[in-house]
């Protein structure tokens, strides 16, 4: 478990950054947290040729609120930063209540936001909160910048719309509506562990109670997160009910994923979770909008 | 009787070493001009070698050798057959033991084909990689019960039916009291594979020295004398020149007594070969598919039973996977097949199995050691006659108990030892009563169980109980000798893993000198130091190892009654060893300190007359008659998500009897462990392998240990019932935590829903599993 040869870098500026992107590009690995990388390279699963280690870049790990553009992230902000900020927990809440259920406080020390989200892990929290989120994505090359919603972001199975020489700078989440409701669940083996099935929720409602906008994210039921489409339009205009709740797991755990068999946990029972789990968190999330 | 160090909670003598990473692990050996090690192994489970072309990892910078079976002459060799065959009428026996590297075919994944040596494991797994194999693939042997159709392909070309051993062990005639009894209940049980997976993997240094002609290996076994001896006589050389030193390991379990590891033969040769020092430490995703596995057996059993719950009889019949090569002979399913008896006095006995050869890892001993399949089978089987015949799991079991008054105890039958089946002493019935008080059974019952289900909670109780055979021979010995500055040195031939041998032994020798424990300075694992013994495995560290330090320090003892009577002109008998010295009773201005007296038994001047020794000091053995049976009662109370089926343990009480405690921390610290192992195998461990061998899970991301979230903190209490087969009434307790946790979470599972005609009949669990197992909905009227 030892990885292979490979070139080191670690650029001092992100020009320097983009630059050794520009030259290596689709032989390069960018190296953030390292917590999927460093091990895929121990096991050989990953055998990049050259490592660009970004660690050095000063300025990629800011938390802060834009009046326009909602929250900003640093690509390079670690999950225990995203934990402990106070920015997160008021204005981004439903990512606040993730964070805990990541892994395990030393592989969160290291972790990052942009990581995560660049490694497209299908069954990672954040790239499911993201989505459930409407964030968007700045990425840049040495030719300039460009914005990325996070619904056109992921393309399949560890798989995203970056360029090779593209890297992920930034994170920025839109303001909550008012009268919003939030929640996050997953169910795994072990605490820390990955989940077998795990759900974002994220909608607000009306003066009257009444849906205006929801949307129920899966993660671990398919080859990246799965925005559940058809169980979130059956939220439109609708009041809370144990039948609404009902209908509304059961498209969601019929209809919207294909989730596959592992050792871990038949394709039967992720649907039977991701059912439980769709009923829970959006009635905790109605709860919470109705409050 | 009243002691002052035996039976103390005190403080461990290792500990201080341990926590501030002062202790020396294999690891920790770093040699200048080390090579390093790395294997290449086959990706395929079964299959013939057509060629191997190691030419371009040769010319790799940094390489220094690369080799092959062929390379090892006449050195490749089959290891040992460890344990030979027990001898039982009309046995059938298939001996088949692993090969250094993989010659001609390929029997399991991960297999070692070739041994890389480099001048670091960077090189050497960059070298791997060069390796060219051409394999011939072959179906694998995979699934146990299909193993012995004749339609299997074959792991060893020779051996028909893959059968590694056919045995048949009886006691009294089950078939004809079958017909007479009131209840008979049959059902196919499944207790499927894991892993130990010790904190530690697996490692050997070897240094061969030139000029002295020495050869030194550290390795992680649990075995250093006879891996010296074994080297020895490989190595063509005298056991003299070689040293093999177990330092601190972190955990055996088991599998690290697997004799010969294809590392230690091989890396003490290539040693020799280069005349450097050379290096191989095992990575975790080695450790998966080269060190060995436990578990793996198919039983279809019956129980047969009077109206009042009396046993009148078991059946079985099962199927135990040996992996690829048995060098443990029979160890594994003989354990099952007698320590199914339990703790009960079952008067008709039929016990048969076939042991089958698959493409996977070797099976051999790991904690517990095929015990907690036979005990997971009895106690299923009682726990459905119980429901059958309307009593509760603990009536069942209270009625069939062996009663205090009839050990020692014949089972009529052979075990691991190849002694019969005896339980030294026992006395269950308070252990039961201490449990059932502690977890407030009927309390549960009456009245917890039904308000939480008013609430939609599913909690669920269980109680179990459970015999274990420990402390088998064949000897150890201990070297006790007292310095001249007071201290005392124990020397013992067994290795530690972790269990506290610094300490318990300790406190056995302070126990018989009176000297302080921390004064007591414990050497153990180091062939140089002391050669003679078997090692440490089947719990019997402290029974036969810490009886011949007993045994030393009396000797020891006896040498300082014998000079001090002789300086102070008393008798013998009127002399007694008190707080570091001796003296004539009562009379303190005649005391001499221990050391003192040491130094004069070691005199410059005079002559040690003829027919004495010099110093305080004395070697003695220890070789029990047989193993002693130590025993206990497990339960606990879970609650099941009723949505999710995510298991919590709320409470697990462990009352256990292995005879007189040496120190109740330390076995408290056991216990703890070995449930959590349990734990492990009962509900998160499995390794998955698919219809090919290929192992699906070798990391610990997919192979859940469970985590200390996962492990309640252990309540209990100890009943001490003495062993009449050793100077200090102890028996094992090595294995006992991990014993009975399979069939305590079904019977605590089922009666979270006992509702639901639920029937558990496999371990391990997992949520996916218990969802499927309750989504069936299985009726129980199959009876």
């Amino acid at each position: 478990m030892k990885p292979c040869t490979f070139e080191y870098y670690k650029p001092s500026s992100m020009e320097e950054a983009l630059d050794l992107m520009h030259q290596y590009g689709g032989e390069a690995k960018i190296l953030a947290g390292g917590q999927s990388l460093v091990p895929a390279m121990n096991f050989r699963l990953a055998t990049p040729g050259i490592l660009i280690d970004i660690n050095g870049l000063q300025d990629l790990s800011y938390i802060k609120e834009h009046r326009k553009h909602g929250v900003l992230i640093g690509a390079m902000a670690r999950y225990s930063e995203l934990e402990k900020s106070d920015v997160v927990a008021k204005k981004c809440p439903l990512l606040h209540e993730t964070i805990p259920y990541i892994a395990h406080p030393q592989i969160r020390n290291r972790g990052t936001m942009g990581g995560s989200l660049v490694h497209a892990d299908p069954a990672a929290e954040l790239p499911a909160v993201m989505l459930a989120l409407d964030a968007s994505l700045r990425l840049r090359n040495k030719d300039g910048e460009r914005v990325v919603a996070i619904t056109d972001f992921f393309t399949g199975m560890f798989g995203t719309a970056m360029k090779e020489d593209e890297i992920l700078t930034e994170v920025a989440i839109p303001h909550m509506p008012k009268r919003y409701g939030f929640a996050f669940d997953e169910v795994s083996r072990r605490h820390g562990d990955y989940a077998m099935v795990g759900v974002a929720v994220s909608l607000n409602v009306d003066r009257k109670g009444r849906c205006e906008k929801g949307k129920i994210v899966f993660f671990s039921v398919g080859d990246a997160p799965v925005f559940a489409e058809k169980a979130s339009q059956l939220l439109d205009k609708q009041n809370v009910s144990e039948e609404l709740l009902e209908n509304i797991a059961n498209v969601a755990s019929s209809e919207d994923i294909e989730p596959g068999s592992d050792i871990h946990a038949s394709a039967d029972y992720r649907r039977h979770l991701a059912k439980v789990l769709t009923k829970k968190t959006l009635k905790r999330a109605f709860d919470k909008a109705l409050a | 009787m009243a002691t002052r160090y035996f039976g103390q909670r005190i403080r461990r003598n290792e500990d201080p070493r341990l926590l501030t990473g002062q202790a020396l692990f294999t690891d920790d050996v770093n040699l200048p001009n080390t090579l390093h090690v790395a294997f290449y192994r086959s990706d395929y489970a079964h299959g013939k070698i057509l060629s191997i072309d190691t030419e371009e990892a040769k010319k790799r910078p940094g390489v220094i050798g690369v080799y092959t079976a062929e390379d090892l002459g006449d050195y490749w060799q089959r290891g040992p057959l460890l344990v030979p065959p027990p001898p039982i009428k009309d046995i059938v026996f298939n001996e088949r033991t692993q090969v250094p590297l993989a010659k001609d075919k390929i029997c399991h994944a991960g297999e070692a084909v070739v041994m890389v040596v480099a001048e670091s494991r960077y090189i050497a797994e960059d070298a791997v990689e060069d390796i060219e194999v051409d394999i011939d693939f072959l179906d694998a042997v995979v699934d146990i019960e299909k193993a012995m159709t004749d339609e299997s392909p074959l792991v060893h070309d020779d051996i028909e039916k893959n059968i590694a051993a056919h045995v048949v062990q009886e006691k009294g005639s089950y078939s004809s009291i079958r017909d007479k009894a009131h209840t008979v209940i049959s059902r196919k049980f499944i207790y499927d594979r894991g892993t130990a997976a010790a904190m530690e993997n697996r490692g050997v240094v070897a240094n061969w020295d030139e000029r002295n002609q020495q050869l030194t290996v550290w390795d992680t076994t649990q075995a250093p004398i006879p891996i010296r001896n074994g080297l020895a006589a490989m190595l063509g050389l005298s056991q003299s020149q070689v040293r093999v030193i177990a330092p601190f390991i972190g955990g055996g379990f088991g599998p690290k007594i697997m004799m010969f590891y294809p590392e230690e033969v091989l890396i003490p040769w290539v040693s020799k070969q280069l005349k450097r020092p050379v290096k191989w430490i095992e990575d975790r995703e080695e450790n998966f598919f080269s060190t060995t596995h436990e578990r793996g057996q198919v039983h279809e059993a019956e129980i047969a039973v009077a109206e009042d719950g009396k046993i009148l009889g078991i059946h079985d019949v099962f199927v135990h996977d040996a992996g690829a090569y048995a060098p443990y002979g029979l160890t594994v399913p003989i354990n099952s097949q007698c320590t199914l008896l339990g703790c009960y006095d079952v008067p008709n006995y039929y016990s048969e199995f076939t042991a089958v050869f698959t493409n996977k890892p070797i099976v051999t001993p790991y904690r517990g050691a095929g015990r907690q399949h036979g005990v997971f089978v009895m106690e299923r089987l009682l726990d459905l006659a119980a429901q059958k015949l309307g009593m509760t799991p603990v009536e069942i079991r209270r009625k069939n108990f062996i009663p205090q008054d009839a050990f020692p105890y014949d089972n009529e039958i052979i075990y691991q030892d190849f002694s019969p089946l005896v339980y030294d002493s026992g006395n269950y019935e308070p252990a039961l009563k201490r449990a059932v008080e502690l977890i407030e059974y009927d309390k549960f019952i009456k009245e917890e169980q039904p308000r939480l289900l008013q609430e939609g909670k599913r909690v669920g109780i269980g109680i179990v109980s459970y015999v274990e055979g420990t402390g088998i021979g064949p000897y150890e010995g201990a070297k006790v000798s007292i310095d001249p500055s007071g201290k005392v040195s124990l020397v013992t031939g067994i290795g530690t893993q972790g269990q506290g041998h610094f300490t318990s032994f300790a406190q056995i020798v302070s126990e018989v000198l009176d000297v302080p424990v921390e004064d007591v300075r414990v050497v153990t694992g180091d062939t140089l130091e002391f050669g003679w013994g078997a090692g440490t495995f089947a719990s019997r560290g402290a029974v036969v190892a810490g009886s011949a330090c007993h045994e030393a320090a009396l000797a020891v003892k006896k040498k300082i009654h014998k000079l001090a009577s002789e300086i102070l002109e008393a008798s013998e008998d009127d002399l007694e060893v008190s707080g570091g010295n001796v003296q004539v009773k009562g009379v303190p201005d005649t005391a001499i300190s221990l050391g003192e007296l040491a130094a004069k038994a070691n005199p410059l001047r005079g002559a040690v007359k003829p027919g004495t020794e010099p110093g305080l000091e004395a070697t003695s053995y220890f070789g029990p008659s047989r193993g002693t049976t130590a025993s206990g009662v497990h339960a606990m109370i879970v609650s099941v998500d009723p949505e999710t089926f995510l298991v919590n343990i709320e409470r697990y009480i462990v009352v256990h009897d292995c005879g007189r405690v040496i120190n109740p921390m330390i076995l408290d610290g056991q216990i703890q462990g070995g449930v959590a192992q349990g734990i492990g195998n009962a509900f998160y461990e499995q390794l998955f392998f698919d219809e090919n061998g290929q192992l699906l899970n070798a990391s610990f991301m997919d192979y859940l240990l469970p985590t200390s979230l996962d492990v309640p903190k252990i309540e209990g209490d100890h009943i001490e019932t003495p062993s009449p087969l050793n100077p200090l009434g102890v028996k094992g307790a090595g294995e006992a935590g991990a014993i009975p946790v399979g069939a305590l979470y079904a019977q605590a599972i089922e009666n979270a829903f006992h509702d639901c005609n639920l029937e558990i009949l496999e371990i391990p669990l997992s949520p996916n599993r218990l969802y499927e197992i309750i989504s069936q909905n299985k009726t129980k009227e199959q009876i």
